[in-house]
């Protein structure tokens, strides 16, 4: 019955951002909102319901930028073959890294994503397809199916809109079926689920890859929104950055990571303004460079989910909400 | 002039050094992740900010109340020490008993919060520190000639390394410490502080970064950004080496600095990524790393 609920708020909260443009959102924010919302969603996939924590998935949304990127840029292939190219860049990483990462368990798996993805990073910044510092530029949108120009905004919203419902459909029933419920009971106790004769690398691996795909077509996603990917991308801190994404809105949580993205990247494009809202209200200076050092607002946003706030915002409604319902059986 | 492999033996000694050198940065962190994992179950994400909160704390000293590079290398290890020891008791206590990744995702916060306090005042272009006058100018050995400051750093690593083996391996403090990372429960009941004991670790091993973070003020560039990319190399380092044994992260880090400076020789594409494909093989061939046992 939660099941349901938790999708018709999905379904409502869909029909909302297809109704925005026409009260004057402004579509590019809302579909890199978007964009970012898949590639949490992707990251929670892993941390949420397998319970790995990738210090690494930079790599494949910055890998499958710049592969969509090159293969639009350079070759000229139709735009559905290009988001095509950019998740398979996504899986591919996914399964090299993945094989390796899964070696370890614990604190070491994310160690080990972490330098593998950093080894990419610099590969990325002296390979010449990836223009260094100056990146990708100019990628064309072109046409989807050789039918609808995506050169309009609002054309591109709806087919954005389109491919975050269909993946989000795809999350959520890789976690619902029967495979799901193995990569659940890895993450609750690893090792009975070894004993009960679960092959739980292979699982791990799985997870990881389709994670990456799902990662790498949000990057994919994104070059096409923005026009051009770059190394930020591919940096450690887009890692930790969705990781916070999933900790605010809450891991292992359907919605959460939607949520969570929309606060992250709403709140990076305004700091600055509150910083500035700040210097004017207190007259110290300092606030006014708050724009500069965007850092000090999401690693206070970390320690305080880390040491209060666990759950995230959907964790802690659901919570709030069973308790409200079943009073005896708060704790 | 001496060839070795079509490389003039001079060029190729002195980055055989300048790899001592790194080399000797990798042993300090790690030696700290090690002693502090050992007992605290934590990976201390905030390492490398610390070792560039050492730096920077030796330039403060230096502009703004004329302390010398020889009292801040003891002064800036103590204050970061301090830090640690507030992190620890405000923070990291009350994540215990959870999972391990959440020491993991606090210290990552830490370090984000760390370095945009310093960004917002420093921005990212280097403070200038020079090397004191002491250790200023090279020796001729004849056959290379060796830059007495870096020589100084890898003798001041090696000291500070061994002597943290000596006391965790040889005397009744670093016994008690084993003790404590075995079975904290069954060395409290013996009488042991534990609690005390883990705080006092962490400010240790913090200590160390801050120290190492001195010992590279004049020859890196001090800056709020220099320990991020620092201590992601080094997490690899502790993969390839394992956190088990504290003389394993001294050898591991000297030796991957090494074979860093030799690959700038040889190959300079790759000085940056090396460290990071020998983790790769490592995990292909002995998961558990060089000088870690199979849990």
């Amino acid at each position: 019955m939660k099941l349901t609920k938790e999708f018709t708020i999905f379904l409502a909260l869909m029909a909302l951002v297809a109704l925005l443009p026409l009260f004057g959102a402004y579509p590019v924010f809302v579909m890199k909102v978007m964009c970012f919302a898949l590639f949490a969603c992707a990251f929670n996939l892993l941390i949420g319901f397998t319970g790995l924590l990738s210090f690494g998935h930079a790599a494949f949304l910055g890998g499958a930028a710049y592969a969509t990127g090159h293969a639009l840029l350079e070759w000229g292939v139709p735009t559905e073959v290009g988001l095509l190219v950019g998740t398979l860049a996504g899986a591919a990483l996914g399964l090299v890294m993945g094989a390796l990462a899964i070696r370890r368990s614990g604190i070491y798996f994310s160690m080990i994503t972490l330098a593998l993805a950093q080894m990419l990073y610099f590969f990325f910044l002296q390979a010449p397809f990836t223009y260094g510092e100056d990146g990708l530029q100019g990628v064309p949108r072109g046409t989807l199916l050789g039918l609808i120009d995506l050169t309009s905004d609002l054309t591109l919203y709806y087919v954005v809109l389109g491919i975050f419902v269909l993946s989000f459909l795809l999350i959520y029933r890789i976690v619902h079926s029967p495979f799901g419920q193995v990569l659940k009971a890895i993450r609750e106790n690893e090792a009975r689920a070894t004993s009960l004769g679960y092959n739980v690398a292979r699982f791990k691996l799985l997870a990881f890859v389709l994670s990456a795909a799902l990662a790498g077509l949000a990057g994919a996603s994104k070059t096409l929104v923005l026009g051009f990917a770059t190394l930020t991308d591919a940096h450690w801190s887009m890692s930790g950055l969705v990781i916070l994404m999933v900790l605010v809105g809450g891991m292992g949580t359907m919605l959460g990571p939607i949520l969570g993205a929309f606060v992250i990247v709403a709140l990076e494009n305004k700091v600055g303004n509150i910083g500035s809202f700040l210097r004017d209200v207190t007259g110290i200076e300092w606030f006014n460079g708050l724009g500069e050092a965007v850092t000090i607002v999401t690693g206070l946003i970390f320690v305080i989910c880390v040491m209060a706030f666990r759950r995230g915002i959907v964790g802690e409604f659901q919570a709030w909400w069973s308790r409200r319902r079943l009073p005896t059986a708060a704790t | 002039m001496t060839e070795l492999f079509g490389i003039p033996l001079p060029a190729l000694l002195s980055q055989l050094l300048l790899g001592l050198v790194n080399g000797s940065f990798y042993a300090i962190l790690s030696l700290g992740l090690a002693v502090i994992f050992g007992l605290l179950n934590v990976i201390n994400f905030a390492h490398g900010a610390l070792y560039m909160m050492g730096a920077i704390l030796a330039w403060m000293g230096l502009t703004y109340f004329g302390l010398n590079y020889w009292v801040m290398l003891v002064v800036a290890p103590l204050l970061v020490g301090v830090f640690g020891v507030i992190i620890e008791r405000l923070f990291l206590r009350h994540l215990y008993k959870l999972d391990h990744l959440y020491g993991l995702l606090l210290t990552f916060g830490l370090t984000l919060l760390i370095e945009g306090v310093f960004r917002s005042f420093y921005g990212v272009s280097g403070l200038p520190y020079s090397v004191p006058e002491q250790l200023g100018g090279a020796t001729n050995l004849g056959f290379m000639i060796l830059p007495n400051y870096r020589t100084w750093v890898v003798v001041a690593s090696l000291v500070v390394c061994f002597g943290t083996w000596y006391v965790i391996e040889r005397t009744k403090l670093g016994a008690l410490l084993r003790a404590g990372t075995e079975n904290a429960q069954l060395t409290e009941a013996f009488g042991v502080n534990v609690p005390l004991m883990v705080t006092l670790t962490y400010g240790f091993g913090v200590a160390l970064a801050g120290f190492a973070g001195v010992l590279a003020a004049p020859i890196l560039q001090v800056q709020p950004l220099m320990g991020s990319n620092l201590i992601i190399v080094v997490f690899a380092v502790v993969v390839i080496g394992g956190m088990g044994s504290i003389m394993g992260s001294i050898l591991t880090g000297l030796g991957l600095g090494v074979i860093e400076g030799f690959t700038r020789v040889f190959y300079p594409e790759a000085s940056a990524t090396v460290v990071f494909v020998i983790m790769a093989i490592v995990l292909l061939l002995r998961p558990a790393g060089l000088f870690g046992k199979e849990k």
